[in-house]
């Protein structure tokens, strides 16, 4: 398993499985198969994949550590690109095709809709994290700022899930379902990262105080 | 990591629809052949199955009616495969696909209440109360989409003379028949059945106002609401209950489904209103199935002629 996650024909296959969603829509317009309402369809999955790589990508650290597989560090930045290319995607259909570039009406909306200025928030954090996904980026950064910056992930997957939720009209079971992923992988870090302070204390020598962040 | 995008992936979605249309044309030539051999149907039209899936029985309609817009009618498939009917899911293909075994006969519709000639119909009854008129009507969904859909039926009123209803009689209360055995996925819809509705009397006299079996020449569909349902074409789609089993005359405006659940979002009234916004999305717009391009709403979705019965009345309140 290891081997094949390091060798360097992996990212290929991964690569076109994570196109499937875009394929599926261009296999259903060649079928005339995009439902009676097209631009609605082409919305909602796009959506929905957005999300789903927004968990995928959100995974990738606690998988690494539950898994004992530090490998799939490999993935998270084609994971997160893929999340942010659903995104645009998702963003670009409404424009363009729903509201038809009235911009105007965009801002209206964005303003005016809370469901819609989750989802945009949500998209608008996506862009920084998106340009500065590369290697040269993280050096012109340095790690550690570079860390803090995305982690405003964690925004875009509670706006995503706040988004969705906000949309439908009673049925809230899939908005719920995305956001107990959210929710547990969110709390994962939480936990891990209270593990790593407690050892850093006790390699110090100090019992860690109980702070109000601890004790919440 | 891989997610699963969840349980409700469509069979249509996993077989490749020209297979699975294959395999339909398949089974109705195969019916087709069986049958044409019996009845001596055409050649031609053994070749060329229907298209249409749940196609119901042909409806005597003998008159046409001046209400029938001139627009340009939305496909059948359209209507059919796309819609809410959220006892049967709350995909907008869920009816179509989850509706396909409801039992619609022996049907009856219980009318009670404040009426002098309290009956309970059988669906043949009521079939023959009045003559079946075909209305083309505009049908607006509270989602901003719409349809052209030629129905078949009658105006509700003459329903209402039947039973005389009393002077105190004020409102007029539908309820839509559930069953969970029939209607598993009701329990996942997040709002409460039976589905109930209601209208003002003088709302529900106005000929408009259609009490209707069927549609494109045609018995209802399951998911469509069939055997007999209302519809109300200057109010949102919501407001035209589905497999209608009881009607009652009352006093006091009565509770309706979607105002339970969400009193901000839908109210009483939910007439067809450009001015007054849905609290989540614009009602200025709609997208008619079929078009590009959203087109604008009209006001009582083009019916002014009942504009009078809410004369007076500040309809951004009284949404």
């Amino acid at each position: 398993m290891r081997k094949v996650l390091r060798s360097k024909w992996i990212k290929l296959p991964v690569f076109a499985l994570c196109l499937i969603p875009l394929g599926q829509i261009a296999w259903r317009a060649l079928h005339n198969d995009l439902t009676a309402n097209p631009i609605e369809f082409i919305t909602h999955h796009t959506g929905s994949w957005t999300l789903i790589f927004v968990v995928a990508t959100l995974a990738v650290t606690p998988a690494r550590r539950l898994l004992h597989l530090p490998e799939l560090i490999r993935f998270r930045r084609m994971l997160g690109l893929f999340a942010f290319f659903y995104g645009l995607l998702h963003f670009s259909t409404w424009l363009g095709l729903d509201k038809f570039f009235d911009w105007q009406e965009m801002l209206h909306d964005v303003s005016k809709r809370p469901f819609i200025t989750a989802g945009f928030t949500g998209f608008m954090l996506m862009i920084p994290l998106a340009l500065t996904s590369t290697a040269g980026w993280i050096r012109r950064l340095g790690g550690k700022r570079w860390l803090a910056l995305h982690r405003l992930v964690y925004v875009t997957a509670i706006a995503g899930v706040v988004h969705y939720y906000w949309l439908v009209k009673s049925d809230v079971r899939k908005p719920l379902f995305y956001g107990a992923l959210v929710a547990l992988l969110l709390s994962l870090r939480v936990g891990s990262w209270l593990v790593a302070r407690r050892e850093k204390a006790v390699d110090k020598g100090v019992e860690p105080k109980l702070t109000t962040a601890e004790s919440a | 990591m891989l997610i699963k995008k969840d349980s409700q992936i469509a069979s249509s979605e996993i077989t490749p629809k020209w297979l699975y249309l294959n395999r339909r044309k398949f089974l109705t030539g195969a019916l087709g052949v069986t049958a044409g051999a019996l009845a001596g149907r055409s050649l031609r039209e053994i070749a060329w199955p229907s298209q249409k899936v749940l196609a119901g029985t042909k409806l005597n309609v003998t008159t046409k009616s001046p209400f029938s817009t001139s627009e340009e009618v939305t496909p059948y498939n359209a209507v059919t495969h796309y819609n809410n009917f959220y006892e049967f899911g709350t995909g907008k293909e869920d009816p179509a696909k989850n509706a396909t075994n409801f039992r619609t006969s022996p049907w009856s519709v219980k009318v009670s209440g404040l009426v002098d000639k309290p009956r309970t119909f059988t669906l043949e009854e009521l079939l023959h109360l009045a003559p079946l008129e075909e209305r083309i009507y505009r049908h607006r969904c509270v989602e901003a989409w719409s349809i052209v859909v030629p129905w078949v039926g009658y105006s509700f009123n003459a329903l209402l003379k039947e039973v005389s209803p009393q002077s105190k009689a004020k409102f007029v209360a539908f309820e839509s028949y559930y069953s969970p055995g029939q209607m598993p996925m009701g329990n996942y819809a997040g709002i409460s059945f039976p589905y109930i509705e209601g209208l003002r009397l003088d709302e529900a006299m106005h000929p408009l106002a259609l009490l209707c079996f069927g549609m494109y020449g045609e018995t209802l569909p399951n998911q469509d609401g069939a055997p007999v349902r209302m519809v109300l074409p200057w109010k949102y789609g919501f407001k035209s209950i589905k497999s209608l089993v009881k009607i009652k005359l009352v006093e006091k405006k009565p509770d309706t489904t979607w105002n339970l659940s969400s009193s901000s979002e839908y109210g009483f009234y939910s007439n067809v209103n450009p001015h007054v916004d849905h609290p989540r999305w614009t009602q200025a717009k709609e997208r008619r199935l079929g078009e590009f391009f959203r087109r604008p709403t009209l006001m009582f979705n083009g019916y002014d002629q009942v504009a009078s019965l809410y004369a007076g009345m500040d309809l951004k309140k009284n949404y």
